[in-house]
């Protein structure tokens, strides 16, 4: 495998990763941020590659004679970069143009690269579509606090819980709704939904919600040492993953 | 003298702690309150709701003018779905009231489907008719219990905070009127489960089970070599094999494996028929990103392959932090088979896979004969909304609403800002779905 991402910082502010749809990072703030610059991107810089960022680069590659592939290489980068000569980092729109230091664009970038690292700092955080971060952070607290004694699969498994309870028509329409429903969930109950979650919840829900359902549709889950219920007991059950069982 | 001071420290002290129980006391009995009348309020919402909702169905049913029953039908979805969320409210955990909520849902699928439809060209056929006859009635039956549980709530002066407590109890003899009222509801209604008629269905929800599969059964020792043979990482600690329970209408094996170096542990579920490898989750730390997205899409590629899953093509990619997420679908001779997708994870760190997910490839995985469309691109094209910018064109096969097989034009383009992804069927010419990416 050819080694593409070199992360130290090069003459210009990107780096020589390649980049494609669905690439985030402060390359692709790099890459949107130079583009609207020059007027072909005009979507919002938030350092996700989607589709927007995608036809904008595309419609630069035609104009600009390249190969229009939607894929943003060494080439790109560099016919890019010489495009938008009067580009700062900074990204204030209002005191572009204004002086001609076209001399030093390197100097530039990288000094007002670093100043730019403080603001920025925020990770860049990609949402599966159809979901926002706040239902990912939603969901994550729901997972943590349901099940953070699980295996990892078995976090992943409550996740897709909540996500087969959305498409099924005996609960709620909305991810809040299912996950407030009274009763629904004891770490709702007792409050344990409150409890920061760790980066391993937020990941069983991204898989859950990227297609990975180890339930195959189970919409109940109890465990059995403390289950209070009779009725759930009944449910056909599919599997078990820890203290779990799952069942339809 | 010091006693004194002691006696007048300590009498301070005791009226101080009283008076605190006392306010803490008031504030829990203001909670108390204030959540018992959310449970009221959502209630009482609920026996309106399916009134009114009762009334609706029956006025669509005497209505002969079209221009009258797309409206009428309009609002029986709005209130069957105002009930459900009425029901969502409501303390109801482990009591089985879902079948009245599956039968809410329904109504809102069928009036959504109907109140939509041109009723001037494609008036409601007779089984619509009877299926609306049929739902009417039971809306009755649901209101009438509703009802019941009602005035029994009023008259007696019931509480829905004991509802929750007494459901959450384990042996209680588990007699609240509510509850019972509730079952009751429930009951009337399952018992004439089926009479609805084939327009009243569910839709997608079927889709996320096992369909029935053919072959040969593996043993437990093959389902542990398959699922080897899919892991990228070889060196293990411990390995397991268990069994799904006797719920599952297609039995599958879960292996977990724990591997030492790397640290991390790995989980499959593969099907007992066939031996059908239907996913697998890799979980371990995963160091600063080395490779980029798109190599590390070649490298699932070459993954796939390699398994044995040939003209499978990527078709989306996403990154999040330090894993790229990829989706790959079956393409023969240019078309795109949506049904036959299947996903993987990869890590960025070593380009490996860390996950793999083919369950709705092993439910569609079939050979199809693929019709020759009746439409030319150029008619499916005049099709899509002239403001749209067709930026990408093929032929697809798409899993429509009613979770059946249609072969399309899938038109990928731009309005202003935003992408579309726009279905038209290449037979009939309709337009099946429409998605903003």
């Amino acid at each position: 495998m050819v080694n593409t991402y070199l992360p130290k910082d090069e003459v210009n502010a990107f780096t020589s990763q390649v980049l494609t749809r669905g690439s985030t990072g402060q390359d692709v703030k790099e890459l949107q941020s130079r583009l609207k610059f020059i007027g072909f991107f005009k979507g919002k810089v938030d350092g996700v590659f989607g589709w927007g960022t995608y036809w904008s680069l595309r419609t630069f590659q035609k104009e600009f004679g390249m190969k229009v592939d939607g894929v943003a290489g060494p080439k790109l980068k560099e016919k890019l970069v010489k495009a938008t000569k009067n580009y700062k980092a900074s990204g204030t729109a209002s005191n572009t143009n204004t002086k001609k230091s076209n001399n030093i664009v390197s100097k530039i970038t990288k000094t007002s690269n670093s100043s730019n690292k403080n603001n920025n700092k925020k990770q860049v955080e990609n949402a599966p579509n159809g979901y926002t971060n706040n239902d990912i952070k939603l969901m994550a607290n729901a997972v943590y606090g349901e099940s953070r004694g699980e295996p990892y699969i078995g976090q992943v498994a409550v996740a897709a819980v909540i996500l087969n309870r959305l498409s099924s028509s005996s609960f709620p329409n909305s991810i809040s709704g299912i996950i407030y429903q009274p009763g629904a969930f004891t770490a709702v109950a007792d409050g344990q939904i409150n409890l920061t979650p760790n980066a391993n919840a937020k990941k069983a829900v991204l898989d859950a919600i990227n297609g990975w359902d180890p339930t195959t549709g189970c919409i109940y889950y109890y465990n059995p040492k403390t289950a209070t219920n009779k009725w759930i007991r009944k449910r056909p059950k599919i599997l078990t993953i820890g203290e779990h069982i799952f069942c339809k | 003298m010091k006693n004194a001071i002691i006696i007048g420290a300590l009498s301070v002290a005791l009226i101080g702690t009283g008076y605190w129980g006392y306010t803490k006391h008031r504030d829990l009995q203001e909670m108390h309150n204030q959540a018992e009348n959310s449970y009221q309020r959502a209630f009482n919402e609920l026996t309106y709701d399916v009134d009114l909702l009762h009334d609706k169905i029956g006025a669509t049913l005497a209505m002969n003018s079209k221009a009258s029953l797309s409206p009428a039908l309009a609002d029986v979805w709005r209130l069957s779905i105002e009930s459900k969320s009425d029901i969502a409210q409501l303390p109801l955990k482990f009591l089985p009231f879902d079948k009245t909520q599956a039968f809410l849902t329904k109504i809102a699928n069928f009036s959504y489907r109907t109140a939509v439809r041109d009723l001037e060209k494609e008036p409601l056929t007779d089984e619509e008719y009877n299926t609306l006859k049929a739902i009417y009635k039971k809306s009755e039956s649901v209101q009438d219990g509703l009802r019941n549980v009602q005035s029994d709530i009023i008259d007696k002066n019931l509480s829905w905070i004991d509802v929750q407590t007494v459901s959450a109890q384990k042996e209680a003899p588990r007699d609240n009127v509510i509850i019972n009222g509730f079952k009751h509801v429930e009951q009337t209604k399952s018992t004439v489960d089926q009479d609805f008629g084939p327009t009243f269905t569910t839709g997608p929800e079927q889709s996320k089970e096992l369909k029935k599969l053919t072959g040969d059964k593996i043993s437990e020792s093959e389902a542990k070599k398959i699922a080897k043979s899919y892991f990228p990482i070889k060196n293990y600690k411990d390995i397991a094999v268990n069994k799904s329970l006797d719920g599952s209408s297609e039995p599958f094996y879960s292996v977990s494996m724990e591997h030492k170096n790397p640290k991390a542990d790995s989980y499959m579920e593969i099907t007992e028929t066939g031996g059908h490898p239907l996913f697998f989750i890799t979980n371990r730390d995963i160091k600063k990103q080395q490779i980029s997205l798109e190599d590390a899409g070649k490298s699932g590629a070459n993954y796939l392959k390699k398994q044995k899953y040939t003209d499978m093509e990527i078709y989306d990619s996403s990154q999040y932090d330090t894993i790229g997420v990829f989706q790959f679908v079956k393409t023969v001779n240019d078309v795109r088979i949506y049904p036959e997708s299947i996903q993987l994870k990869v890590a960025l760190d070593n380009g490996k896979v860390i996950g793999f997910n083919a369950k709705s490839y092993v439910i569609s995985n079939h050979k199809r004969n693929i019709p020759t469309p009746k439409l030319t691109k150029v008619q499916a094209r005049k099709k899509v909304n002239p403001n749209v910018k067709v930026q990408e064109e093929r032929l697809a096969i798409l899993l429509n609403d009613f979770n059946k097989e249609v072969l399309c034009y899938e038109f990928i383009g731009t309005l202003d800002n935003d992408t579309y992804d726009i279905y038209v069927n290449a037979l009939t010419g309709d337009e099946e779905k429409v998605k903003k990416l």
